[in-house]
């Protein structure tokens, strides 16, 4: 029991302290990193209570992706944030009034105060034989029970993705794409040409000095990297070599 | 479990996928065209499932399959598939036809079939989703107009602030009631208990979401914007199938759980859909823009069709289905009158463009008129009964003000649909000939058009099926 109370002091200390540094830490990458470590005893608080489940959807979701999400938006977005902490000032009303709002549901929920003395019993998850974990449980309401609820929101889900793409992606014509059937289809002598070559010449107007001994090999297409339009030949050297390493 | 009974939902969720595929993988330069007719297909095989998909509830009671919701649903997948038809030409005349939409349109149908089939306010919410962000989508589809961009994200952030209300109600109302399945939730309303307040709020904000989705009156804000800004042929669907899913679930949600607070909510509905009705018929008068007008003229009609509602009665809701059966169909007609409107390859939505139709083509001339006095209520048109019906039952109801005011903006209304047959008929023309019509216009145009000037004929069957799904609902 005793470990418990040392770990909930810890984790709630580190919690607020952490909550603390993210809205005053200067460097907005320490502020992400703290969000990160507040996270993280979040998660451990919910451990505590029971909420395996919850911890670790904690630690997954918000430390796995958003968080994530953010420092990638920190660290690629030039947001200027000494401009942005301008306002605090005058935001300063608002967010007391918030806190003031939360310290007095806290006062509530310590001095037991209730909006309705004998509300209905809540019927849903009813069934549950007792003694099951909560991540059991919840799989259980949600693949089982709400399954038909659950392959909606998939579709949701897959409507908002298909809206993403639709929105935003643009075929651009000069857009070069592998395509991996026509690499496969190349043979040697597709793409490269004997090419002769007098003494001391260059390989400018190439066909003209097809006259001599000995050859190199040319290049003269890319390797399947197909432009959707533009004729080939008319890259600059550079590209071989990136294609090269697309071929490989 | 007995899982076939979502079996329409399954098969159109599955050939949308498919759909999706194909046109991935198809090679040719336009595979939106195939795409259209494999959705219209789809379509036609989910209607064919949905009728004879047999009744019942399931998937623990999130989802029921009854009269109501195969009326709703048959209602949805018909607009939806007029909505695709007139898609057609006018996105490769617009240059924005590409294989997405299809899909798009397919599973934003797909949201209104699970919101027809609703018996959880999760599915309801679910399904509204699943609808709406389709049509954000698809509002924004054509995205180098700054104009569909604007009405897409309008759509987009209003819509969002409207589901967060929408949730909160729900929120509210599973806190109180402790359950959120329709069967649970008129279980503990008819058990005695004294009434929570927080109950009643919940139900306003949900009122509120669905009242926001249907453009009713103090939240009809986005609509014209959205209405004009967006592609017509999107217009054309935004304005059909999701607006019959929507009243799918009010009413599902107000006849069904909290049909025994019909005190509560009755007073709600009457005050919205009078101001629905005036802001529709009022504001509509100055529009110069035919899809603005349009925009105010579908708000007009939720206010109409929400009479029946507000009656709270067997007839009422069974005036609200055939009023929304016979506002699809005008509705899918009037656009495609709307969309035929082109000079010269460029897509005109000006009242004035109109000037002289009836002597530069009087077929196209006689169609919208057509359209235009039946959305008016004129007699032997298909308007005239959903309207005759919905102010019967508010009367038998006892709603007199209701009535009178839907008399009363009906007659405004004539006015201004009066206005689009004057410029029609009266003025001289302005400039030359539209542009040969599309075969697809002519098609749609052509069969709702019948259907709405015979719409006396197949009066009975669709009333009874209107009855039997009422019945469904109260049963």
């Amino acid at each position: 029991m005793i470990l418990t109370q040392i770990a909930f002091y810890l984790f709630a200390t580190v919690l607020v302290l952490s909550a603390a540094m993210v809205v005053s830490a200067r460097n907005p990458v320490h502020a992400v990193l703290f969000l990160i470590l507040g996270f993280f005893n979040a998660a451990g608080l919910f451990l505590i209570a029971g909420a395996e489940f919850l911890a670790m959807i904690l630690v997954i979701v918000y430390v796995g992706a958003v968080a994530v999400l953010f420092l990638f938006v920190v660290m690629m977005l030039d947001v200027n944030f000494t401009q942005l902490r301008e306002g605090v000032q005058r935001y300063a009303p608002v967010g007391a009034a918030i806190g003031v709002v939360l310290l007095a549901e806290l006062v509530f929920t310590v001095a037991r105060w209730q909006v309705v003395p004998h509300p209905a019993p809540i019927a849903a998850g009813n069934g549950l034989p007792p003694g099951i974990t909560n991540t059991e449980a919840l799989g259980r309401l949600i693949y089982t029970d709400y399954v038909f609820l659950f392959q909606a929101c998939g579709l949701v889900l897959m409507v908002a993705m298909i809206g993403a793409i639709v929105l935003t992606l643009r075929e651009r014509p000069s857009a070069k794409r592998q395509d991996v059937s026509k690499q496969h289809a190349r043979m040697p002598a597709d793409t490269m040409e004997m090419m002769s070559l007098s003494l001391g010449a260059g390989t400018t107007g190439n066909h003209a000095l097809a006259a001599g001994r000995d050859g190199f090999l040319r290049p003269h297409d890319g390797y399947g990297a197909v432009a959707d339009e533009g004729g080939p030949g008319v890259r600059a050297p550079e590209d071989h070599e990136a294609d090269h390493h697309h071929g490989a | 479990m007995n899982w076939t009974l979502a079996l329409p939902e399954i098969v159109l969720s599955c050939s949308g996928l498919f759909i999706l595929l194909f046109g991935v993988l198809q090679k040719r330069s336009e595979p939106s065209f195939a795409c259209t007719m494999l959705t219209l297909v789809a379509f036609l095989v989910t209607g064919i499932l949905v009728v004879v998909a047999p009744d019942g509830a399931g998937y623990h009671g999130q989802f029921v399959n009854d009269g109501f919701s195969r009326f709703m649903k048959i209602l949805s997948l018909g607009a939806a598939g007029l909505a695709a038809i007139l898609s057609l030409d006018y996105n490769r005349q617009e240059k924005t036809a590409r294989f997405e939409f299809p899909v798009l349109l397919l599973f934003s149908t797909l949201g209104t079939l699970v919101m027809a089939s609703s018996a959880n306010l999760m599915t309801l919410y679910v399904g509204l989703e699943l609808q709406s962000l389709a049509i954000y989508i698809l509002c924004a589809f054509a995205r180098d107009e700054l104009t569909s961009a604007e009405a897409g994200l309008k759509y987009f952030v209003l819509g969002s602030l409207a589901s967060g209300l929408l949730l909160y109600g729900i929120s509210l109302v599973y806190g109180f009631a402790g359950t959120m399945e329709y069967a649970g939730l008129r279980q503990v309303l008819t058990g005695g208990a004294p009434l929570a307040a927080g109950l009643v709020i919940g139900l306003v904000f949900v009122i509120v979401g669905l009242a926001f989705k249907l453009s009713m009156a103090p939240f009809h804000m986005w609509t014209p914007d959205v209405y004009q800004g967006s592609p017509t042929s999107v217009t054309a669907f935004l304005a059909g199938a999701p607006k019959a899913a929507a009243f799918a679930l009010l009413l599902r949600v107000l006849a069904q759980p909290f049909g025994h607070l019909a005190g509560q909510w009755q007073l709600l509905i009457e005050i919205v859909a009078i101001a629905t009705m005036f802001l529709g018929s009022l504001a509509a008068i100055g529009q110069r823009d035919i899809k603005r007008l349009m925009a105010y003229s579908s708000i007009g009609h939720m206010g109409y069709a929400a009479m029946g509602i507000a009656s709270a009665t067997d007839a009422g809701i069974r005036g609200t289905l055939v009023y929304l059966a016979t506002y699809l169909i005008m509705n899918a007609g009037t656009f495609g009158c709307i969309l035929a409107m082109r000079r010269r390859g460029r897509a005109l939505t000006r009242i004035e463009d109109l000037a002289g139709l009836g002597r530069t083509d009087p077929t196209l001339a006689v169609l919208m008129a057509v359209f235009m006095f039946s959305m008016a209520g004129v007699p032997p048109l298909a308007g005239f009964f959903g309207k005759l019906m919905v102010f019967a039952a508010a009367v038998q109801a006892g709603l007199w003000v209701l009535a009178a005011v839907g008399v009363v903006t009906s007659v405004i209304g004539l006015f201004y649909y009066w206005r689009i047959v004057k410029v029609m008929f009266l003025d001289a023309p302005v400039a030359g000939a539209f542009d040969h019509r599309a075969p697809s216009l002519s098609f749609v145009s052509a069969v709702t058009g019948v259907a709405t000037v015979l719409f006396l004929l197949v009066l009975g069957p669709v009333t009874g099926a209107a009855q039997a799904a009422a019945a469904a609902l109260f049963g």
